[in-house]
């Protein structure tokens, strides 16, 4: 095992030889180009994203146009997924439904790391009594469970993509905010720093210019992974009846849908659960893969 | 150790009339007429009115959340439901212990399951056994766990017939929705472990062990294990919370009498005092959770107990501790 080890090691120094010209982005690049699962993952993705985008050019049927006489139709070679409870081509709508649920994880994610992180840094560099009290109002804001906080908000918020966004992504501030103080908290004994106020560094340069890139790479992960969570958390809640409504073709709203005709037309829940579950599973690979080529040292 | 027990304690009460107060607050700008609805569409202005009137909605803001802060925390009571006219508290009392169980019994098979099999995916890394469950993992942490429900119902209760779609009406309703409540708990557990084992496999005390020819047994359970738990304990706090938060879209698959429907059915029916008390409830739980966590973590990890003696005490790590 320990020789096993040691040679790993031995590897890694020697590619890190190899590549000393190379800038630390393109050795991330280059590491998560040789790992073939993201590499799928990855190519799944950018296929999902690419169906969804060109739904209006793939799709055989208009997501919302209701024909009673093809309705409850189990899967065919005219609705090749079959069709809903209203006749809806189940097919059509899973690709116009992935625009809703891969839109809604980027942007939930995406809404709660751009938050989390510029407040993280800025109470992290100050320290202090703004950092405890922050601290205290995110002990506050972390009593309440996320997917529950989310619950909350939709109802108050009510539906819709851009409400649905906000519900899925406040729970998950304080925990960014968090994450990001205490890396910035250890940036702060770093002698570059030191340097920069030094010679008189503004402090928003700084923050954003100093102490930011060099606490990005967890951020940039952990964003990733989350994505998965943001699109299970957002699917549920239109399970629920919350976030995006029917009969906007969002995947969760589509169970829910499915759920009332679960009992005679099985087929209807089985295709929008397994496209969520695939999208998740594609994204975590990737989110593993990325965060093996960001920080080597992790990779078990 | 015993100051900071009591310090973290009216931290915990801290943070609870917090979390009414901002319950309170996202309450009070929900839309929706809860004169209307109790009342019915064809009730006059008057009537509707006259309603809101009586329940105290026309007073200012502020008279409201101090009226229910003294409610809450003086007097214990939690309002009346506006369809049920039930008192919200006895409501609580037969369903909380519902969703509770279910909660406990998910976190409870969260980690009976998915820490040994991490420690089985670690000890065995590279090996088929570690691919297979790897991979199972992955899935698991994928499948969102009210559509896993959806597909138990339709092959364990419809196709099969052998366990009850919805209600309790025997210890075989319980089944599914603890499936379908902890295998993401599962597959999250079984990573975190995976990978924490992994880490102090390569440790410093880990090879002196061995290389004072230590059995590889003991290397294992007494210098592995032990630390490895640590962070994976650490973690079960935040995931009571997540999981009783989760049994919330899972009780609505199996319509399971517990705290989720019952909130469900308050969102729905714009029916604030279930809302509120449902949200407090689940939130003081939670954060209990975590406190308690946080506190037997101190007391596993004598680390941890040091920097509270010198926390609480002020002395830097005088004091006998517990």
């Amino acid at each position: 095992m320990e020789s096993n080890t040691l040679q790993k090691k031995k590897a890694t120094r020697n590619a890190a030889a190899t590549h000393k010209k190379r800038s630390n982005m393109s050795l991330i690049l280059h590491r998560l180009a040789q790992d073939k699962v993201a590499m799928v993952a990855l190519g799944v993705l950018v296929f999902l994203v690419i169906i969804s985008i060109a739904a209006p050019l793939i799709a055989p049927y208009d997501p919302y146009e209701i024909d009673v006489t093809a309705a409850k139709q189990a899967p065919s070679a005219a609705h090749i997924f079959g069709t809903d409870s209203m006749g809806r081509d189940i097919f059509s709508r899973i690709l116009y439904g992935g625009r809703y649920s891969l839109a809604l994880g980027f942007c939930g994610s995406l809404f709660t790391a751009v938050i989390g992180t510029v407040l993280g840094t800025i109470i992290g560099y100050y320290g202090g009594a703004i950092d405890n009290f922050f601290m205290r109002i995110c002990d506050v804001w972390q009593a309440i469970p996320g997917q529950l906080l989310a619950i909350v908000i939709s109802t108050v918020l009510g539906g819709g993509f851009i409400n649905t966004v906000l519900a899925m992504s406040i729970g998950g501030i304080p925990m960014s905010i968090r994450s990001t103080r205490a890396m910035c908290l250890k940036e702060r004994e770093m002698d570059y720093l030191e340097a920069a106020v030094s010679y008189d560094c503004s402090k928003t340069k700084i923050m954003f210019k100093h102490m930011l890139p060099n606490i990005i790479s967890p951020t940039i992960v952990g964003t990733t992974m989350s994505v998965g969570g943001t699109i299970m958390g957002a699917a549920g809640l239109s399970f629920i009846g919350l976030g995006i409504q029917a009969p906007t073709p969002e995947w969760g709203a589509m169970l829910s849908d499915a759920r009332s005709m679960a009992l005679l037309y099985p087929y209807m829940m089985i295709f929008p659960g397994l496209m969520i579950a695939i999208t998740v599973l594609a994204i975590n690979l990737f989110g593993d893969g990325l965060r093996d080529a960001m920080d080597p040292k992790l990779k078990n | 150790m015993w100051k900071y027990i009591v310090k973290r304690l009216l931290g915990l009460v801290l943070v609870i009339f917090c979390v009414a107060i901002i319950i309170f607050t996202i309450m009070y700008f929900v839309p929706g007429d809860p004169a209307l609805t109790v009342l019915g569409s064809t009730s006059t202005v008057e009537e509707r009115e006259a309603y809101r009137e009586s329940l105290g909605l026309n007073d200012p803001f502020l008279v409201q959340l101090g009226r229910y802060l003294y409610q809450t925390f003086i007097q214990f009571d939690l309002g009346t439901s506006y369809i049920s006219k039930a008192p919200v508290v006895s409501e609580f009392a037969s369903r909380l212990p519902r969703t509770l169980a279910l909660g406990l019994i998910c976190l409870f098979v969260n980690v009976v399951v998915g820490i040994p099999l991490g420690i089985v995916c670690a000890l065995d890394r590279g090996k088929v056994a570690d691919h297979l469950i790897s991979v199972l993992a992955m899935v698991g942490v994928a499948i969102p766990g009210f559509w896993l429900a959806m597909l138990m119902v339709q092959l364990f209760s419809q196709t099969l017939g052998w366990l009850p779609a919805m209600g309790i009406s025997s210890w075989k309703s319980w089944i599914m929705p603890i499936i379908a409540g902890s295998l993401g708990g599962i597959a999250n557990n079984l990573r975190t472990t995976r990978s924490a084992v992994l880490e102090v496999m390569n440790s410093d005390y880990v090879i002196t062990a061995r290389a004072k020819g230590l059995e590889e047994g003991k290397v294992t359970y007494l210098h592995m294990l032990p630390n490895a738990c640590i962070p994976i304990l650490s973690q079960l706090g935040g995931q009571f919370g997540q999981v009783i938060a989760g049994t919330v879209i899972i009780e609505t698959v199996f319509t399971f009498p517990g705290i989720g429907t019952y909130m469900l059915s308050g969102i729905s029916n714009r029916d604030y005092p279930v809302v509120r008390g449902c949200v407090l409830l689940l939130a003081i739980f939670s954060a209990s959770a975590v406190l308690l966590v946080d506190l037997i973590y101190g007391l596993i990890d004598p680390r941890i107990r040091a920097q509270y003696i010198s926390y609480a005490s002020g002395k830097g790590g005088k004091g006998s501790g517990k």
